[in-house]
């Protein structure tokens, strides 16, 4: 985003965008240095020991990615990342049941990989229904289960949103998929370390993992496939027949073992981490609120991960409030800081208007964040905001008691 | 997004912000945009009896080309006459910005705002200056 904002220091902004990636844990590529240079033989390799010790090293990694979300080793599948696991799953699962059932459900909050598949599967005549959210982001399970028909094969419900990191209700999706023999898939890019996984109490069919949102790799993620009872799908790669058929290619070692390492870690310092967050998430909150009116959270604050905290600041627009903050790397719902010019359609989707989706700012905090960024970033940001305000017509009229929804706008 | 010097000036270093009093017969007000759409512009000039643009101001809700275009189109009515103000055109704004081309948009609204805050002064003077 914009970070070379007039500055002519040198030094980068704070990180507080820790959902759009995460740098990789130290230790994770400590880990990993050993698989490019010394151990790189190819894992599939059955002949000799560079294959041999490549080989365990993956098998460890996929060890430790199953740990975390309590599942079986055989049941991970390594893939380039979460949207090739999303594809993977959905494509893969439609088409394996082509002919059978035609119907998958979905929300419209979904990550874009997500709802272009389930678009491009309807150009193939699939069924898709997209689910609104509540207010809050979070689904409502009624509608969910006055949606489910016959034909209804695959439920694709996220299980942290990238934006609002609002956390679904994954135990009681998975039961209503189970009780009607429907699959069920989530994308859980955003939870996977953040919050406790278990894909057996939460009825989870097929899984998606990505590395770079744990503070692994980039360029590796993967997908969890149920074995009891066996979940098949359709590869979408195919060649040597690597991960049971389901994605061939040569598995990257050292991302391999990057993410299993990155897994690890997770499951060791969770609990941890989880209270540090909230902790400095909540400050961070309290500090803004104390000092500017007119701030709105996005999305429900109970069932949110610890480190996510998506504000709107009415009457000031999102890119601008971002060049005020530049010493911040942040991200905003604004539509001038998206290639297509619209809001977010996560935001819309909560109904949040127009005019505050174009304010919002996603403050995303992580491992490295120390309550020392927080408190700078509460300034920074309290001044900003103030002075924007200064600038603004919008907020001269709330001022004024001028009921802006009155007004009569241009069409430009 | 990487900004031209001119613009982030004007984001860093707004000129003539503020308000005038609209009531005041010799001052024209343009509100442009709409708040859906992430753009409001308003600028207001104020007319001496030469019949030139003795004072201007606006306030904006808007990216920082958005900022920056009104903040330039106020500087550039100062001592013009309506006529000469009315032939500001959005690409002189937009080039001496160096507005990336996805933010041209921008420089069409401070154009417009020009535009209306004239239109307004004419409609409360009669169409004589």
């Amino acid at each position: 985003m914009i970070n070379k904002a007039g500055s002519n220091s040198p030094k980068m902004p704070i990180y507080l965008d820790y959902q759009s990636t995460t740098p990789c844990d130290p230790r994770v590529v400590e880990a990993m240095l050993p698989y490019f240079t010394e151990h790189f033989g190819n894992p599939h390799s059955r002949s000799h020991s560079y294959g041999w010790e490549a080989e365990g090293a993956v098998e460890k990694a996929r060890n430790q990615i199953a740990s975390l979300i309590g599942a079986d080793e055989k049941e991970i599948i390594f893939t380039s990342g979460a949207t090739e696991s999303n594809n993977l799953a959905i494509k893969g699962v439609m088409h394996y049941l082509k002919g059978q059932k035609n119907h998958l459900i979905t929300t419209v909050t979904e990550h874009k990989c997500v709802l272009d598949a389930c678009r491009h599967l309807e150009l193939e005549g699939v069924k898709v229904t997209y689910l609104p959210v509540k207010q809050n982001g979070l689904v409502d399970l009624a509608q969910l289960e006055a949606a489910f028909t016959d034909q209804t094969a695959l439920v694709s419900i996220m299980a942290v949103n990238n934006e609002i990191g609002v956390i679904q209700p994954l135990a009681e999706i998975g039961r209503l998929c189970r009780e009607r023999k429907v699959y069920f898939h989530t994308d859980a890019a955003q939870a996977v370390g953040k919050i406790p996984l278990d894909v057996d109490a939460m009825k989870i069919d097929l899984l998606s993992i990505s590395g770079h949102k744990v503070y692994g790799p980039k360029g590796i993620g993967a997908l969890y496939v149920r074995r009891k009872p066996r979940v098949r799908l359709e590869a979408l790669i195919h060649g040597g027949g690597q991960e049971r058929g389901m994605r061939s290619g040569t598995l990257p070692t050292p991302l391999c073992v990057g993410l299993g390492e990155a897994c690890a870690i997770a499951q060791k310092e969770m609990g941890m981490e989880v209270e540090r967050l909230r902790y400095l998430r909540d400050r961070l909150y309290g500090k803004i609120r104390e000092k500017l009116p007119e701030v709105y959270l996005n999305g429900d604050l109970e069932n949110r991960i610890p480190g996510n905290l998506n504000l709107s600041f009415a009457y000031v627009e999102g890119e601008g409030l971002m060049m005020g903050i530049k010493t911040l790397a942040v991200s905003s719902g604004s539509a001038c800081t998206s290639a297509s010019l619209e809001p977010s359609y996560v935001l819309r989707a909560l109904g949040v208007e127009e005019e505050l989706a174009h304010t919002s700012i996603r403050f995303g905090l992580g491992r490295f964040t120390t309550e020392a960024d927080i408190d700078y970033a509460a300034e920074q940001v309290i001044e900003a905001v103030t002075r924007l305000r200064a600038l603004s017509p919008l907020w001269e009229m709330a001022q004024e008691g001028i009921d802006i929804k009155s007004i009569k706008w241009a069409e430009h | 997004m990487s900004y031209s010097e001119k613009l982030l000036d004007h984001y860093e270093n707004p000129r003539n912000v503020g308000s005038l009093s609209k009531e005041d017969a010799q001052v024209g007000t343009g509100l442009v945009g709409a708040p859906a759409c992430g753009d409001v512009m308003k600028l207001q000039i104020k007319v001496g009896v030469d019949g030139r643009i003795e004072d201007a101001k606006f306030k904006t809700f808007g990216c920082g080309s958005a900022i920056a275009s009104s903040s330039l189109a106020t500087e550039w009515v100062k001592g013009k006459t309506l006529d000469e103000a009315e032939q500001i055109k959005n690409t002189e704004i937009a080039q001496h910005l160096s507005l990336p081309p996805v933010k041209i948009h921008c420089s069409v609204l401070a154009e417009d705002a020009i535009k209306a805050a004239i239109k307004d002064y004419r409609d409360k003077n009669g169409a004589d200056k």
